[in-house]
């Protein structure tokens, strides 16, 4: 190639380029006239995070704000990740801290306090940042042990319903649950065995769970579609276990997702063993669309979205009005008394339970 | 060289370091005293010995099943051939939650050993190994295999011919001209088995922990960064010597091969010991790789009311009543194939430039950046991630949100297979072909065309097929910024598992066998893209 030839390309590609870079601006600029970067308001959420694609047009059309969702990871995981990038946010909204992250992610600030409206329709006992209300509640869900209602039907037995229950020689080897430490609904287990039992009482009841042989793994999955024989992947896995830590919510799904849908849910809830994670919204600090991070609290507590959560994401309303759908009332239990751990006792002693529950149950 | 060069420092070399730096730094001073601090502790130390034992002894088991298969494959003809090498390289896209049902159905309760002799290997070292083994068997097949089939048999035959018995001539003549490429296939098992995450995690349940499984914890559910980045220098300083020690057995013995075309030396088999192996390694496929494929297959199919394509019919709809994603899952496959696609071609130019760079040239710095290029395969998923994290965020690289941080996260870990299964074929061109067509007034472009890319053709397909199937079966980068509008097969898999219900388990095994089906499908595609002149003629 001579010197004029290569200049001439190199010309062409640069014209090429910058025509290019010109088209794309032009573009970003048509839309910005609808306001693309103030009209997008980002959600960052874990992996668990579902919304009808009809209920998040609903609010473009109330606010004038579409909805980006960004997941990442687990609900441990995707917070960790927005303390990494604190001040430089992926987004405007995070979703998805729970009551045992809660204090994790207010030590170090990452949200600009925010009263959202609507806020006096949730009931009480989940606002717990109501002085400051730098997270906004969103949902309950309850950790219990579900059990395969065939198995005991068979066998003639009694399903177990407290933690005592499950610690009787009459169900040795029945019960599988998830490493409390790589699993937030086994961290959610031993919270609830914590709660129940006190900070030094859970370790004697643990022992007694490991001599009647309760088996570990590492996640959810794991459990309930591999170990568990009230599921499914269990059932097809010839599972040997009718006992496994999973949500109140469940069975109820256990109905919405089988065809045809049966009558009565396969599966039932252990109503006494039961933990109750709470999710937590806030807006992120630093994020670039305040308004409409603002927006996207106050729609996040109205009933259209809480009614529209159950079936999505398998959890409880917090907005006192908000009614739960058929196949909730139908086959979902009410838990009455589920076990709690105050966020700063678990954000204090969190590292040393799972640490001690490891070298107690895994060793 | 500088393409590959500002590649790795910008997606790799700098977040790796900034998230390192992040833990190893307070207020700006290195606390170089926490290395020793970790490193004290017995659980680190357990789990460090347990990640290098299993890695050594998948890596030999892998090595004992694979290489008789990579001789079948590369000079035996039998039927179906193409369709089999496809299929075993099926199990490396497999997303590990799957692969663990999988492996649970054969080794576990009821499973098929235990309905045979009553065996239960879940939970014991034994399903990790074989699962290692189940994964890996392509890479050896592949690389091994590919070599071996474009060797001139005519040059054991000289051997023998010249009094040397079968085996002596197997072993002075062949032998030697295969060791770069077994070392190679033998190198990235053991890279890729010393940072098993998956596997581990589901098969070994809580008992066992390799040091990936441990920086996952310690970075992404303990936010504990300074054990991370000690963690993660052990494993670059384990990665870095695995990759002296074998720099150090390939050196020099990379010579120049006489290649020939693959279609003319594989025959039908011959004589009893020919038939037997075949045999042996169609039972080993079958038994090993094949059993677990057929229990996601057969799962897919069997409904609540019998057999049928019911769980493939749901995949098509999208789900009123709630589901996890906002398009019907089936368009999982679509954004696969794309990120696939980008992923490959992105592999494919850092890999071919950095290859054709290090065949151009020899010397201590170039074997130093042959050796960077493999240390994606050895640092952690979210040890990248997180860097991208902290240090994309500006820009105008702040590609956090974008779509393309995904293929070039899958990128990054295809360029080093493109690099390994390339150089060994680039190096064993002679120069004096090179020479040649430089002398009769080729310029080097051309002389690279007309020479070279025959001769690597099937290398750089043998490469584009690994890099597209790291892509599609990718999920830790994929899981790091997938959105709910555009899921990737395996990210849809996992979100299907993770919730209850009958037909959300149905759906996942039936989008795990579409992505087995696609996976087999583009490997196929490129076998069949190899053309079918004859490349040359020596």
């Amino acid at each position: 190639m001579s010197t004029t030839k290569k200049i001439t390309v190199t010309a062409l590609a640069a014209a090429l380029g910058v025509s290019t870079l010109a088209a794309c601006g032009g573009e970003a600029k048509d839309s910005a006239d609808g306001g693309a970067t103030s009209k997008t308001v980002t959600l960052v959420s874990h992996e668990s995070f579902a919304a009808s694609a009809s209920v998040l047009k609903e609010f473009t059309k109330e606010t004038g704000y579409t909805v980006k969702v960004l997941k990442s990871g687990d609900a441990g995981a995707a917070l960790n990740k927005e303390i990494l990038t604190k001040g430089s946010p992926q987004g405007d909204v995070f979703f998805g801290v729970d009551n045992t992250l809660l204090s994790r992610a207010l030590d170090n600030g990452l949200f600009t306090p925010y009263e959202a409206k609507g806020l006096a329709q949730v009931t009480d006992e989940v606002q717990l940042d109501k002085d400051q209300h730098r997270v906004t509640p969103v949902d309950t869900g309850d950790i219990c042990v579900n059990y395969d209602k065939k198995y005991f039907a068979d066998k003639k037995l009694a399903p177990p319903q407290t933690f005592d229950d499950l610690a009787d020689p009459a169900y040795k080897d029945l019960l599988v649950v998830e490493n409390a430490a790589t699993s937030s609904p086994g961290l959610g287990f031993l919270l609830g065995s914590v709660g129940k039992y006190g900070d030094d009482g859970w370790q004697d009841y643990w022992k007694k769970l490991k001599d009647n042989g309760v088996k570990v793994v590492d996640g959810w999955d794991q459990a309930y579609n591999e170990e568990f024989s009230g599921s499914a992947g269990g059932k097809k896995a010839k599972a040997d276990r009718p006992l496994v830590v999973s949500y109140a919510s469940s069975p109820p799904v256990e109905v919405l997702f089988a065809e045809p849908q049966p009558a009565e849910a396969p599966t039932g809830v252990a109503t006494g063993t039961c933990f109750r994670q709470t999710e937590f919204a806030g807006l992120l600090k630093g994020a670039k669309n305040e308004a409409g991070g603002k927006a996207l609290l106050d729609f996040l507590v109205s009933k259209k979205f809480q009614e529209d959560m159950p079936l999505k994401m398998f959890v409880n309303p917090v907005v006192k009005d908000a009614k739960l759908p058929e196949v909730f009332t139908k086959h979902g239990v009410v838990v009455d008394k589920p076990e709690t751990v105050s966020p700063e006792e678990i954000a204090e002693n969190r590292e040393q339970w799972v640490q001690s529950w490891s070298s107690l149950v895994l060793k | 060289m500088a393409g590959p060069v500002v590649f790795f420092a910008v997606f790799f070399a700098y977040p790796v370091a900034a998230i390192v730096g992040r833990g190893l730094q307070i207020d700006g001073v290195w606390q170089f005293g926490r290395i020793g601090e970790v490193l004290g502790r017995s659980d680190i130390l357990r789990v460090l010995w347990f990640t290098t034992w299993q890695a050594l002894a998948s890596t030999a088991l892998t090595l004992l099943i694979a290489l008789p298969g990579a001789y079948v494959f590369a000079r035996l003809d039998f039927p179906g051939k193409q369709l089999l090498r496809a299929v075993v390289t099926v199990p490396f896209v497999l997303p590990t939650v799957v692969v663990g049902t999988a492996f649970l159905a054969l080794l576990g309760r009821g499973g098929l050993l235990d309905e045979m002799w009553g065996l239960r290997l879940d939970t014991t070292v034994w399903s990790i190994l074989l699962a290692h083994v189940f994964f890996n068997y392509a890479v050896v097949v592949r690389t091994v295999g590919g070599l071996w089939s474009q060797l001139d048999p005519r040059q054991e035959e000289a051997a023998r011919v010249l009094g040397a018995g079968r085996f002596a001539a197997w072993r002075r003549v062949t032998l030697p001209a295969l060791g770069p490429a077994v070392a190679a296939a033998a190198l990235m098992v053991f890279l890729f088995t010393f940072t098993s995450f998956g596997v581990v995690q589901i098969l070994g349940g809580p008992t066992f922990a390799t040091l990936e499984v441990e920086i996952y914890r310690q970075t992404a559910q303990l936010l504990d960064l300074p054990t991370a980045a000690v963690l993660t220098l052990v494993q670059f300083a384990a990665v870095g010597g695995i990759l002296a020690v074998h720099a150090w057995t390939v050196r020099r013995r990379e010579t120049a091969l006489k290649l020939v075309d693959p279609a003319q030396t594989a025959r039908r088999p011959r004589g009893a010991g020919q038939w037997a192996l075949l045999g042996g390694v169609l039972v080993t496929i079958g038994l090993l790789i094949l059993a677990p494929l057929w229990v996601l297959v057969e799962r897919s199919f069997d409904g609540a009311a019998g057999y049928g394509f019911g769980y493939y019919r749901v995949l098509f709809t999208m789900d009123p009543s709630g589901g996890a994603f906002l398009v019907p899952p089936i368009e999982a496959v679509w954004n696969s194939l794309q990120y696939a696609l980008a992923a490959t071609a992105i592999a494919l130019l850092i890999g071919g430039l950095a290859a054709a760079a290090l065949t151009r040239r020899a010397g201590r710095l170039v074997r130093g950046f042959d050796a960077l290029l493999m240390l994606p395969l050895g640092v952690s998923a979210v040890t990248v991630g997180f860097g991208f994290l902290i240090t994309l965020d500006e820009p105008p690289l702040d590609l956090r949100a974008s779509w393309i941080l995904v293929p070039l996260a899958q990128a990054l870990v295809g360029v080093p297979f493109v690099v390994r299964t390339m150089l060994p074929v680039l190096r064993a061109v002679d120069d004096r072909l090179r020479e040649a067509a430089a002398v009769l007034g080729a310029s080097p472009l051309r002389a690279w065309r007309e020479v070279d890319l025959p001769l690597v053709r099937r290398a750089l397909l043998i490469a584009a097929g690994f890099a597209f199937a790291v892509s599609l079966g990718e999920f830790g980068a994929t899981v790091f910024i997938a959105r709910p509008d555009n899921p990737t097969l395996p990210v849809a898999v996992a979100s299907l598992l993770g919730r209850p219900g009958e037909l959300n388990y149905g759906q996942a095994m039936a989008l795990s066998t579409i992505l087995m089906l696609v996976c087999a499908a583009a490997l196929l595609l490129l076998e069949r893209l190899r053309t079918d002149r004859p490349s040359g003629e020596f």
